[in-house]
């Protein structure tokens, strides 16, 4: 096993692991493949199990013969381990090192690990596409599924089965996949049961600096519009990133060939941009200087704030021209898997009270993220304490919960879950034990095998004492489209990923508890009254004869 | 009267700001006391009442193609935009309106022709709710150490001193003399604040007169007393709330500071909070933030950051942890002081309060604590509140600043306090609307010659009659953290803009579903059910007993908790989008009448706009507007009370 030749240092005693708001843990450390443990191997402590999937960097230092290793993690927490022998620390520090940055991915955890629960529901076969077609199917005959991408050689980031609009035959959707971006033909996200309007999403097409055009592409989302009606393209862009993106043979939509079609350009920034963003956030955030003006000109030079601004603001705008308009909407940016769908999965909550429970939540993650074809593996290799040369990097994931999160504030009582169900999705987005975020698309998971290899985050999150932790206890459905706020005024930051470790949580943990508390005591209350009132009426009923009315 | 040129004026447009397209046409008029505007047309009267004392600017804009509009900023953060047609009918209303906010006697405030139904003894029982003696006894003084001192009954040792006051039973009247009178404006040292557990205290006074080398051997002793006075320490705080360079350069002007080689035993520290003018512009600045209409985020925290604002209210938070350490974990005696002894000393002494004595986490302990730092140790609220036309040099929001930090601990210990925000935004509200006479004039003789009491109300029963709004659903008094002495962070991050103060009028910034209120409504329901339960087991056990006489079955609350959670929820404005183009479209208005208090906001929402944006620069984007004239949706879906009830009702008769 070629783990065991990357651990120099099985085993070291007398460790001392600091973390913030914590007392400090003496014990023994152990590597393995895939984890460093922890543990005083004394009952009532804690012990520490880090994937080495979660460490962002290693720094070490050395006092004497005292080493220490400060672990950056992925989910933004920092621990410090002091190891006593200056030989041990190297050796530590050069084997997580090695174990936490292994390119291949079937060495990955989610490969070996074996689940101690009983798996009752398949995470991997909840949210089939033929099953949300069957939901589409009951509400309209328009639309058909289309196999043209069976074998993933029309578009390698879709998936296998895809929603397209009845009248348009496979030849015309491989011809319009030709004249779009990485082949992301325009697609069926979202069908508006109220209206019957639509979301479809797709990448830039393919113009180029001649101002190429094609029929069927036209004809693929002119299929989308009722009869006199016109249609909104959301270009995630400014006109000037569009305009460039020309000169590399990609480009916008036409007005004069798309003349039912009026086209908004948005300005959500591209990958790179955003993990600078996010670096800088953290460090804002870790910044220990207790200078109030530093504190606010570097929250607002990271400009994370003005990303959830702008991605809000073009989910509002999409889910506005659905609802309120009355209009169809194409949405896409460059490759279409990155801010399309921030804003078409947004626009859903917005619009939609299903994505807002746990399940249609789930649901709308594997629709539009997983078999949407975003690169999770490409976008969550590192995070914010990277100091390796960024490749793919990108918070794009982290910023679309930053953006449920801003909402779920605004609408406390509106989602069946609460902050916590979304901060760990941001935690298994980055390192877990399940499968479900490996690769980058559906053709990539096929290949992988993760369906028989690894488990499911959904198969573990679903079993009802899990489910449990992460339910709002406020929670009413609530069938309104939800209109947030995006005003500068109306955004928090989102403490409870950025300073979740600079920060005592006791006094929150206690309000929540009391929350809880509050609504709980009630229901019991309500059953008591409850059984008492039928308690009474059956004696009443027994009396019936004695009771004057 | 004699000042209302205009008492009438029709056909004015009342702009919503929110959106500029959403107006509605009514009429103006102008009383003695209020502005009062009236939305004409629709069946349900839109009113807009705002008080004269509440008026704190008044602009005319430049003439637009609808007429001429006339700003009104008031001092509780309110901006209201009116369009008159006539510009002779707006330049009366600026006039009369000028005039009437800016009274130039007490006599014409609103406290004084505010005349609720209640009879003299009423009257006199109001102003009677708040009672020092007793909160002085609750932290067990009078005792052997301190007593009150009759010195200044007739107010002539220091007039903007109450005429209580406890010194050390061990200084004579000739030490607190001498004292005072080495002390700006007489303000010797004095009790704040006693802690029962180890004796040490608080004491507040304002700046020596020490110049640059004067010194008074009373004023010595009397800061001897009162360490001694602290039988387990051997020194005690001094604290000079200002920066060292004021207070080195009031020296030159025959004041200062203490010199630690003349006083024994004292450790002299300088915090370092900022002036009254200082903190008027920084305020200044951070309402025009607050106003900004669509900014960017980063010009909505840089202007945060300019304005300066948190830093004032995290070195204010410094200054009161530094001295509810010393008194909770040193046990050690504090003496606060700034220059006058008003401003900043009320802010830290009641800021320490808050974090030592949990009784001032309630809602009779904050008005207490208010009354008692603020009012009778002579904040000067005319001068600092605008109450009356005068200096705009006075004005500055010292009070604001201590209500915003208690906020800011609210935020960071949500179990500890029995009052929500809308206690602090309520006190805020008065204490600039001179409604009541609790904040009128500057000091406490002030208003004894005024004759408040008898001429005006006393605010605090009238707030305690409306406890329930106030109260913080999750306080939890019982808990071990929310007893003591509460140790807040004040890591920047954790000093929060206040929006629902500053922009307290603007509705559609705010969370559209309150979880405070739903916990509110739940817990409300529980109570009611927990007297059902009571009634049903008390039925129950009758039947036992006789198993036969019925009692008539009451209706239960359980069929009206369907719609509980809907309740709170806003509906017309969660189902409006607002305007997420950038141009100045969205937001359902809403206009807010203030009139009596609390009581006040009575809204309402417009649809009808046109549904395509025209803004000129939005030009490649004009389009995604939503017409809100097709605002329906899932209303209908809301469980309907009635009918859940009805059925309900029939099951009970059947049986």
């Amino acid at each position: 096993m070629e783990f065991a030749e990357l651990i120099k240092t099985p085993r070291v005693d007398g460790v001392i692991l600091h973390r913030p708001f914590m007392p400090t843990v003496e014990g023994t450390l152990c590597l393995t493949g895939h984890h460093i443990i922890l543990s005083s191997r004394q009952d009532n402590t804690e012990e520490l199990w880090l994937l080495h999937a979660n460490i962002d960097s290693i720094e070490k230092r050395f006092v004497g013969s005292l080493g220490t290793i400060i672990v950056k993690c992925k989910d933004l927490r920092v621990i410090q381990l002091d190891i006593p022998g200056m030989e041990e620390c190297l050796n530590i520090a050069s084997s997580v090192e090695a174990l936490s940055t292994l390119d291949s991915v079937s060495l990955m955890y989610p490969f070996f690990y074996r689940p101690l629960f009983e798996v009752i529901e398949d995470g991997w076969q909840l949210f089939v596409p033929e099953e949300a077609f069957k939901d589409l199917e009951s509400m309209t005959d328009e639309w058909r599924l289309s196999e043209v991408n069976k074998d993933f050689s029309v578009c390698p980031s879709y998936p296998s089965l895809l929603t397209v609009p009845k009248d348009i035959d496979d030849e015309s959707l491989i011809k319009a996949a030709s004249f779009r971006h990485g082949g992301r033909f325009p697609v069926l996200s979202y069908y508006h049961k109220k209206n019957g309007m639509v979301m479809m999403r797709a990448a830039q097409p393919l113009t180029g600096t001649n101002g190429r055009r094609c029929k069927e592409d036209e004809k693929l989302i002119n299929a989308t519009l009722c009869a006199g009606k016109r249609g909104y393209i959301i270009d995630t862009r400014t006109i000037a990133v569009a305009q460039q993106a020309k000169a590399r043979g990609g480009g916008f939509e036409q007005e004069a060939n798309y003349p039912q079609w009026r086209r908004i350009h948005k300005a959500i920034e591209r990958s790179n941009i955003l993990q600078e963003s996010l670096i800088k956030l953290v460090e804002a955030c870790n910044d220990q200087s207790h200078n109030m003006d530093r504190w606010l000109s570097k929250l607002e030079a990271s400009n994370w704030q003005s990303h959830v601004k702008e991605i809000l603001t073009t989910a509002c705008l999409a889910a506005q021209c659905i609802d309120r308009e009355g209009a169809s909407v194409l949405v896409h940016g460059s490759e279409g898997t990155d801010s399309t769908l921030q804003v078409t999965s947004l626009a859903q909550i917005i619009l939609d009270p299903a994505c807002r429970t746990i399940r249609g939540f789930e649901a709308l993650i594997e629709r539009e993220w997983l078999q949407a074809g975003h690169p999770f593996q490409q976008r969550c290799a590192q995070s914010a304490y990277s100091n390796g040369k960024p490749r793919s990097e990108a918070p794009v994931f982290l910023l679309f919960l930053d953006c449920v999160w801003q909402i779920l504030r605004q609408f406390p009582c509106s989602f069946q879950f609460s902050e916590s169900f979304l901060i760990m999705l941001f935690e298994h987005t980055y390192a877990s034990q399940f499968g479900t975020f490996l690769g980058n698309s559906v053709a990539e998971r096929a290949k992988l095998q993760l369906s028989h290899k690894t488990v499911s985050l959904w198969s573990w999150v679903n079993r009802p004492q899990e489910l449990e932790r992460y339910l709002n206890p406020l929670y009413e459905a609530n069938n309104l489209v939800i209109w947030p706020s995006v005003a500068p005024q109306s955004l928090l930051l989102w403490e409870g990923v950025f300073l979740r470790w600079n920060r005592s949580t006791k006094c929150l943990d206690e309000a929540y508890q009391e929350m809880v508390h509050i609504i709980e005591y009630n229901k019991e209350l309500q059953n008591k009254v409850n059984s008492l009132r039928r308690q009474l009426a059956q004696l009443e009923t027994e009396d019936s004869p004695l009771q004057t009315p | 009267m004699e000042h209302i040129r205009m008492p009438k004026v029709e056909n004015v447009r009342l702009v919503d700001r929110s959106s500029s397209r959403k107006s509605q046409v009514g009429t103006l008029y102008l009383t003695a006391t209020h502005t009062i505007f009236v939305g004409k047309g629709s069946e349900d009267r839109n009113e807009l009442w705002v008080l004269h004392s509440l008026v704190c600017n008044i602009v005319k804009h430049k003439a637009s193609h609808s007429g001429y509009p006339l700003l009104i900023h008031c001092k509780n953060f309110q901006v209201i935009q009116f369009i008159i047609l006539q510009e002779s009918d707006l330049h009366n209303v600026y006039i009369s309106l000028t005039r009437l906010s800016r009274p130039e006697k007490y006599e014409e405030l609103y406290c004084f022709s505010f005349n609720p139904a209640v009879d003299k003894a009423e009257r006199q029982h109001s102003w009677d709710f708040i009672d020092l003696k007793a909160e002085y006894s609750r932290m067990g003084l009078p005792n052997k150490l301190w007593h009150v001192t009759p010195i200044n009954r007739d107010y002539r040792v220091c007039d903007t001193y109450p005429a209580d006051l406890f010194v050390p039973k061990s200084v004579t009247l000739p030490v607190i003399v001498g004292s005072s009178k080495f002390r700006s404006r007489g303000r010797f040292p004095t009790l704040s604040y006693y802690c029962k557990e180890n004796h040490a205290t608080i004491c507040r006074s304002s700046q020596p007169l020490s110049g640059f080398s004067a010194r008074c051997l009373e004023d010595e002793q009397m800061l001897q007393a009162i360490m001694k006075s602290n039988p387990g320490s051997r020194f005690m705080y001094v604290v000079d709330t200002r920066p060292k360079l004021n207070a080195m350069a009031n020296r030159a002007a025959g004041k200062g500071y203490e010199n630690e080689d003349n006083y024994c035993n004292i450790k002299f520290q300088f915090i370092g909070i900022e002036n009254i003018h200082v903190m008027r512009n920084s305020q200044q600045k951070l309402i025009e933030v607050s106003a900004l209409r669509s900014p960017s985020m980063g010009e909505f925290l840089l202007g945060l950051e300019n304005s300066d604002w948190l830093k004032h209210i995290r070195s204010i938070m410094e200054a009161g942890i530094f001295i509810s350490k010393a008194v909770a974990d040193e046990g050690v005696s504090v003496l606060v002081h700034c220059s006058d002894g008003w401003d900043r000393t009320s802010q830290v002494c009641s800021v320490a309060s808050v974090l030592l004595d949990p009784y001032y986490r309630t809602i009779k302990g904050l008005m207490v604590l208010i009354e008692k730092d603020w009012v009778l140790f002579g904040h000067k609220f005319s001068h600092r509140c605008g109450h009356l036309d005068g200096e705009a040099k006075e004005v500055s929001p010292v009070l604001d600043q201590f209500l915003e930090c208690v906020w800011q601990l609210m935020d960071q210990f949500p179990c500890a306090f029995e009052y929500n925000e809308k206690f602090l935004i309520s006190i805020h509200n008065h204490v600039y609307s001179s409604h009541y006479g609790n904040f009128i004039c500057n000091s406490q003789k002030e208003r004894k010659d005024l004759r408040i009491r008898e001429k005006t109300h006393s605010i605090w029963p009238y707030l305690m009659e409306n406890k329930l709004d106030f109260m913080n659903p999750l306080f939890k008094p019982d808990q071990i953290q929310n007893q003591g002495l509460l140790r807040p962070s004040t890591a920047p991050y954790c000093f929060k803009y206040w929006r629902r103060l500053y922009n307290r009028f603007d509705r559609e910034l705010h969370p559209r579903q309150s979880e405070l209120d739903c916990l509110m409504a739940v817990k409300d329901e529980t109570q009611q059910l927990e007297e059902e339960m009571a009634l049903y087991e008390q039925k129950l056990a009758v039947l036992d007993k006789e198993r036969a006489k019925i009692l008539y079955m009451q209706k239960g609350v359980l069929e009206s908790r369907q719609a509980l959670w809907s309740v709170p929820l806003d509906v017309s404005l969660a189902n409006t989008p607002q305007d997420y183009l950038g141009g100045f479209i969205g937001g359902a208005p809403n206009v807010f009448t203030s009139q009596q208090g609390e009581k006040e906001s009575t809204e309402f929402s417009l649809f009808g706009d046109k549904p395509k944006s025209s803004d000129a620069e939005n030009s490649d984007q004009e389009s995604g507007v939503a017409d809100f004239s097709c605002h329906s949706s899932g209303e209908e879906s809301l469980p309907s009370e009635d009918s859940v009830k009805d059925s309900d009702e029939t099951g009970h008769n059947r049986a």
